[in-house]
């Protein structure tokens, strides 16, 4: 099987270096890939959003379907992983045979010093989120950072001690809750007259001329919109490590 | 990008890789293949790429180093091959 | 040596292809297999990220001089990297944690129904 696989893997290489002359050059900056859709979303994104960092404008604002598809896809995942992998009541002796017997840790350094880093992990993963408009960041590194503050408190205490902060019930309402924001702030331009997740439709909302509004309702839906997809992210992280690591039994971790 | 920086970058990205595979030891093969994420993080940096190695160091380098550890402490530690 | 210049960053790609898809289709254990599996998803991402770069140019946030007094946001599209496969590639990277979460629930499951981890044991106790 080993020699199959590295001959199919082989002619796969060879078939895709004899395409390599149509593909662009590298750092060509007349390529097709970068002159024409990208090149009006540079152009254009301060004007209409006032939001320097145009990665966030375009994925909060002009693609803004594809992040709430996403952070659905996310939210699927953990509901498929519960699905799975859940299970109640007291491990048997038969189907708990193969887990690892139990080392309680021992706090003396991993906790101490877990109780010094979790606070700023936390800090610095809000900063990033409220952020993402300037600097790189913004709803997914933000809640891949807050969710890596919870797991490291689970790692390093009792798996208990973590879920008696972050409960399952509260982490599967948030998981949920992130995607009904993100749908929620699209069905509320729908209720102010404009099309699903048009955030200029929130207008109304703010003080100007129209199309000084228009510009800051969708600096600030933007900003709430990262917001859903940091919630989703944030509890997702620690729910797929909790369902992970304690095989389903809720009990105990690493 | 600097040449001779560059070209041992993507030999380590390489070597890690095949590396990351050829370990036995399931716990071994999850760092190295943190190892991995991260080196790609500072390829992508290179590449004026930030936001996306800011995802992949947090996402790759932290959560997804962690849960393959957590799946490796739950089961067989040694692969047979 | 000119082709190579053009192209090196297609033909570490390509390399990560192949040593993604050996893994996936050749490797006995299941967990090597998803390892594999994440291997090519980066090196797809590598793809598309080395396709948006433009030589000499900065990231994709806008930069701002003061004219007159007044903050003006320089707005040239060729001072600035591709920002269009950067937002593709964020959302693919999230969709891949969430599919590898999946396939190593899957692998656990797997374990504790049959005991091993190993394909070649599992189809022996399938037949």
């Amino acid at each position: 099987m080993k020699v199959l696989s590295l001959i199919i893997a082989l002619v796969m290489g060879a078939l895709l270096t004899v395409i390599l002359d149509d593909l662009p050059a590298w750092g060509d900056a007349q390529s097709p890939a970068n002159a024409h859709v990208s090149a009006y979303y540079l152009e254009n994104a301060y004007k209409q959003t006032h939001v320097p960092n145009v990665v966030t404008a375009v994925l909060a604002d002009y693609r803004g379907f594809d992040t709430m598809f996403e952070t659905g896809v996310v939210f699927v995942a953990v509901i498929g992983i519960m699905a799975i992998l859940r299970r109640e009541g007291v491990p048997k002796g038969a189907k708990s045979r193969k887990r690892p017997p139990h080392q309680p840790p021992d706090p003396a350094i991993t906790g101490v010093a877990t109780r010094f880093i979790v606070p700023f992990m936390q800090i610095f993963g809000l900063y990033v989120i409220a952020h993402g408009h300037y600097s790189p960041g913004g709803g997914f590194q933000g809640g891949v950072i807050l969710g890596a503050s919870v797991i490291l408190m689970a790692m390093t205490g009792e798996l208990k001690s973590a879920l008696n902060r972050m409960s399952e019930d509260w982490f599967i309402i948030m998981v949920g809750l992130g995607f009904l924001i993100f749908a929620g702030v699209g069905l509320a331009c729908m209720f102010y007259g404009g099309n699903f997740l048009d955030y200029s439709a929130l207008a109304p909302l703010f003080s100007g001329t129209p199309q000084e509004a228009a510009i800051t309702a969708r600096y600030h839906a933007m900003l709430w919109v990262e917001i859903g997809v940091g919630f989703t992210v944030m509890s997702s992280m620690f729910a797929i490590y909790t369902y992970l690591a304690s095989d389903g039994w809720m009990d105990r971790g690493l | 990008m600097i040449w001779p920086y560059d070209f041992g970058l993507l030999l380590l990205v390489v070597i890690t890789a095949i590396l990351a595979l050829n370990l036995r030891d399931l716990m071994g093969a999850s760092i190295v293949f943190g190892t991995y994420s991260f080196l790609m993080c500072l390829l992508w940096t290179a590449m004026a790429a930030v936001d996306v190695a800011f995802t992949e160091a947090a996402v790759g380098a932290g959560v997804s180093t962690v849960f393959f550890i957590a799946t490796a402490y739950n089961i067989k530690k040694e692969a047979k091959d | 040596m000119e082709w190579l210049q053009i192209n090196y960053n297609y033909l570490l790609v390509i390399v990560l292809l192949m040593i993604g898809l050996w893994a996936m289709i050749g490797k006995n254990n299941l967990v090597k297999k998803c390892i594999g599996m994440c291997i090519f998803q980066n090196a797809i991402i590598m793809f598309f990220i080395s396709m948006g770069v433009k030589a000499g140019s900065t990231i994709p946030i806008l930069n701002y001089t003061k004219i007159d007094g007044v903050k003006t946001y320089l707005t040239e599209a060729s001072m600035y990297a591709n920002p269009l496969t950067q937002i593709l590639m964020l959302t693919a990277i999230v969709v891949g944690v969430a599919t590898l979460g999946m396939a190593l629930t899957l692998v656990q499951k797997i374990y504790s129904e049959y005991g091993t981890c190993e394909e070649d044991e599992i189809l022996e106790k399938l037949n």
